[in-house]
């Protein structure tokens, strides 16, 4: 332990703490910019590049001022330092900073989609800066926009969070510093356009980008202009994820359940029916886990064809960044489409029918915690007739500004149910919101159908944590079936690395793109690095599920009615053709011309 | 499916260059110097290759070869023409001279005649300031350059 004076405060820290660190142990607000840090998911970007949080050490190492100020994110504390904080210097030197940084921003923050949660903005207030006297040049760049995000690199002031995110967290690798100097940008190779990068649309670099450079595509116009053709039939589903996050959105504390709330001010808005992804989840486990068990069997029969371990296949992002990076294993995830796309299925072909509407007057919108929801739902394999299943996805913060755009108040709303039959849900399919949920539901579905017994217990607490990578043996009564969890992709890529290089051998492995899994979704409240938010969501998953009557999939009255009306069996033939997909390899091959 | 078209040739320098360097992403920037040195000039294709042989995004690849001037994804002309800019050339007019070959040329610095012929860069002292303004066409150097020496230069190459 070192001892340091911050402000007067004299404080004990471990060696290698930085000043920024020691100020926040002590209570000491140093304002940041570029730095972020999401604690306990390994990710800490801090290339000392915005100089706000400046601080003035008035005693270094040698007992001596340090001539220039220090950039408290990226200096250690010495033992004896002294540091103010806040000294008229610093303040001053802060506030120059940020008008410099300002110099080369738009000032349109009153229709900038970041106004309200823009980190720059707050500064600026923060240091009552009220004119910009710095006037030159400006950089611009064309806009981008892929099916789910919007890039406005004018906006961007190279805080590097977002190059920081997809490529060390996520191991994406679609953005990089280029250029150099005042002409510097965040931006794909070449600067081609996001969507023909290996972007997987995680949308991570949305959820860290302190400012309006990367923004979510806005389709609530769209949706609220479906709902006032009085044509059409919109009904809407909504993610396992969105109701223990929207909530923050209205001044709820972090882990608030709306569920009710939530479908309460959905038909407000003026959704025809309000459904729930969460049945689709229960549907989504009796595919999976009967795919699961038919590949076990079939593997302890002795038959080698079989590719062990099943990847769960729910999360878009995941998806993508196999396809873009494990081509040779495109036959190992589950061939189940995700919960919202067999929702869609659903809705468009069993549940039109049955209401005798036509498919091309029904209009699907889903409201998910993601942005690679938005893309998954443009693929192509999931039209018919030029129609797509999913017409519309909202995250979670495009629904709160609609619910607050009608005069609505989620604290206000009453607790209503979603409607029969697409909206009944066992509490297996909320946890698909958590990481290690999609495989512990589908755990307790399997290990029934497996063994014919009841499980002696619900709760699969070895499948739950935070940890990037987890693994845990699960009993099937005499048979241990081997599980393997990853959230995160850099996390999927060192799991699946093993796998494939024959270190370690799976029956399952959960993946999830985001960090923590869908409650740490890039369609979410943006959590300002705050992990202790993804944390009280993932609780109230729990507490959710904990509440639920019915807590497996195969028990959902519903689930069981819709096998006999409509799919007969589990991986059955309409089962195959409605609810079941395949991938595509999006790797780079080089091909020899000339 | 995203496929990189090269010749088999390019494939095998490239690769061949990769690994003498032990395909180490960390030998990024040698490889691409070897790979330029070759080629005169990196375009997407090869920057994808050399992305793909170290197992670094092609995005590193591009920050690196779009932060270094010496890096270029124009190809160059038959005959390079390099406007020395140095202090001593450029008091003596150097930009004048640059001016004049742009005018003749009709191209601005980094890019390269429809022909194929001429392309021009600038570059900051070749160690020849008594002779300045220096120009080079390839490896010849032509010193005490003025606008009206410009058009009788490039005939020599015409």
């Amino acid at each position: 332990m070192i001892n340091v004076t911050i402000d007067n405060k004299q404080i004990q820290v471990p060696e290698g703490t930085t000043i920024l660190k020691a100020a926040r142990m002590a209570g000491i607000h140093i304002p940041t910019l570029c730095y972020f840090e999401l604690a306990g998911m390994k990710f800490e970007n801090k290339p000392g590049g915005c100089r706000v949080c400046v601080v003035e050490v008035t005693k270094d190492f040698n007992g001596r001022p340090r001539r220039n100020l220090a950039p408290a994110c990226a200096t250690d504390c010495v033992e004896g330092m002294e540091v103010l904080t806040h000294s008229a210097r610093v303040i001053n030197a802060r506030r120059t900073v940020v008008e410099l940084i300002l110099s080369d921003h738009p000032t349109d923050c009153l229709t900038c989609a970041k106004s309200g949660n823009c980190e720059l903005q707050s500064l600026a207030q923060y240091l009552g800066i009220r004119d910009i006297p710095f006037k030159g040049e400006q950089s611009h760049y064309r806009q981008d926009m892929s099916p789910s995000i919007v890039r406005d690199m004018d906006k961007c002031i190279m805080c590097r969070r977002c190059e920081n995110m997809c490529n060390n967290v996520q191991t994406v690798g679609a953005l990089s510093a280029i250029n150099r100097g005042f002409s510097a940008v965040v931006a794909p190779a070449f600067e081609q356009d996001l969507v023909d990068s290996p972007c997987v649309m995680c949308g991570q670099c949305v959820q860290v980008c302190p400012v309006g450079a990367l923004t979510e595509v806005d389709d609530t116009r769209n949706v609220m202009a479906a709902i006032n053709n009085p044509k059409k039939t919109v009904i809407v589903n909504t993610a396992p994820a969105t109701r223990v996050a929207l909530g923050e959105e209205f001044g709820m504390p972090a882990g608030t359940i709306v569920t009710g709330q939530m479908a309460a001010a959905l038909r407000r808005l003026g959704f025809d029916y309000v459904f729930d992804t969460d049945f689709t989840a229960d549907l989504t486990i009796m595919e999976e886990g009967t795919e699961l068990l038919g590949r076990i069997k079939k593997f302890m029969a002795g038959d080698k064809s079989v590719r062990l371990p099943i990847l769960t296949s729910c999360c878009p992002g995941w998806v993508n960044f196999f396809e873009h990076n494990f081509p040779d294993m495109l036959d190992v995830p589950s061939t189940a489409k995700s919960p919202m796309q067999m929702f869609g299925a659903v809705a468009k072909n069993y549940w039109a029918d049955k209401m005798g509407i036509k498919r091309e007057d029904l209009v699907v919108v889903s409201i998910m915690p993601c942005l690679a929801k938005k893309y998954e739902s443009k693929r192509k394999e999931f039209y018919k007739d030029g129609n797509p299943d999913i017409d519309y996805v909202l995250t979670t913060r495009e629904l709160a500004r609609l619910i607050k755009q009608f005069n609505l108040d989620l604290k206000d709303m009453p607790c209503e149910d979603y409607d029969d039959p697409l909206g009944e849900s066992t509490g297996a399919a909320v946890i698909f919101g958590a990481t290690g949920g999609v495989i512990e539901a589908a755990t307790r579905t399997a290990y029934e159908v497996f063994t014919g017994k009841p499980l002696p217990k619900i709760d699969f607490t070895e499948l739950r944590g935070m940890e990037g990578i987890r693994d845990a043996w699960v009993d099937f009564d005499g048979t241990p079936i081997h599980i393997g969890i990853a959230h995160g992709l850099s996390n999927a890529r060192t799991l699946l690395q093993r796998v494939r290089e024959g270190k370690e051998q799976f029956h399952a492995i959960e993946v999830m793109a985001c960090p923590g899994g869908c409650v740490g979704g890039a369609g979410q409240p943006y959590h300002h690095g705050n992990s202790e938010i993804i944390k009280k969501r993932t609780e109230a998953i729990y507490r959710e599920d904990l509440g639920k009557p019915i807590r497996k999939s195969h028990e959902n009255p519903s689930i069981k009615k819709i096998y006999e009306e409509y799919f007969g069996e589990p991986c059955g033939h309409k089962s195959h053709e409605l609810l079941h997909t395949h991938y595509f390899d999006k790797s780079e091959h080089v091909e020899i011309s000339e | 499916m995203a496929v990189i078209k090269l010749s088999e040739a390019k494939v095998n320098f490239i690769k061949d260059v990769c690994k003498s360097y032990g395909n180490k992403p960390g030998e990024v920037i040698n490889v691409l110097h070897k790979v330029q040195g070759e080629y005169g000039y990196l375009p997407a294709e090869i920057q994808e290759l050399v992305a793909k042989e170290l197992g670094i995004p092609v995005s590193r690849v591009y920050g690196i070869v779009s932060f270094y001037s010496f890096f270029t994804m124009t190809p160059k002309g038959e005959y390079p023409i390099s406007v020395c800019l140095g202090t001593a050339c450029y008091v003596r007019g150097a930009e004048k001279v640059l001016d004049e070959l742009k005018r003749q040329l009709g191209i601005n610095v980094g890019e390269v005649t429809p022909d194929g012929k001429f392309s021009l860069t600038c570059l900051r002292c070749v160690g020849a300031c008594g002779l300045a303004p220096v120009i080079e066409v390839g490896d010849k150097v032509y010193g005490r350059m003025t606008p009206d020496r410009v058009k009788d230069v490039l005939a020599e190459y015409k």
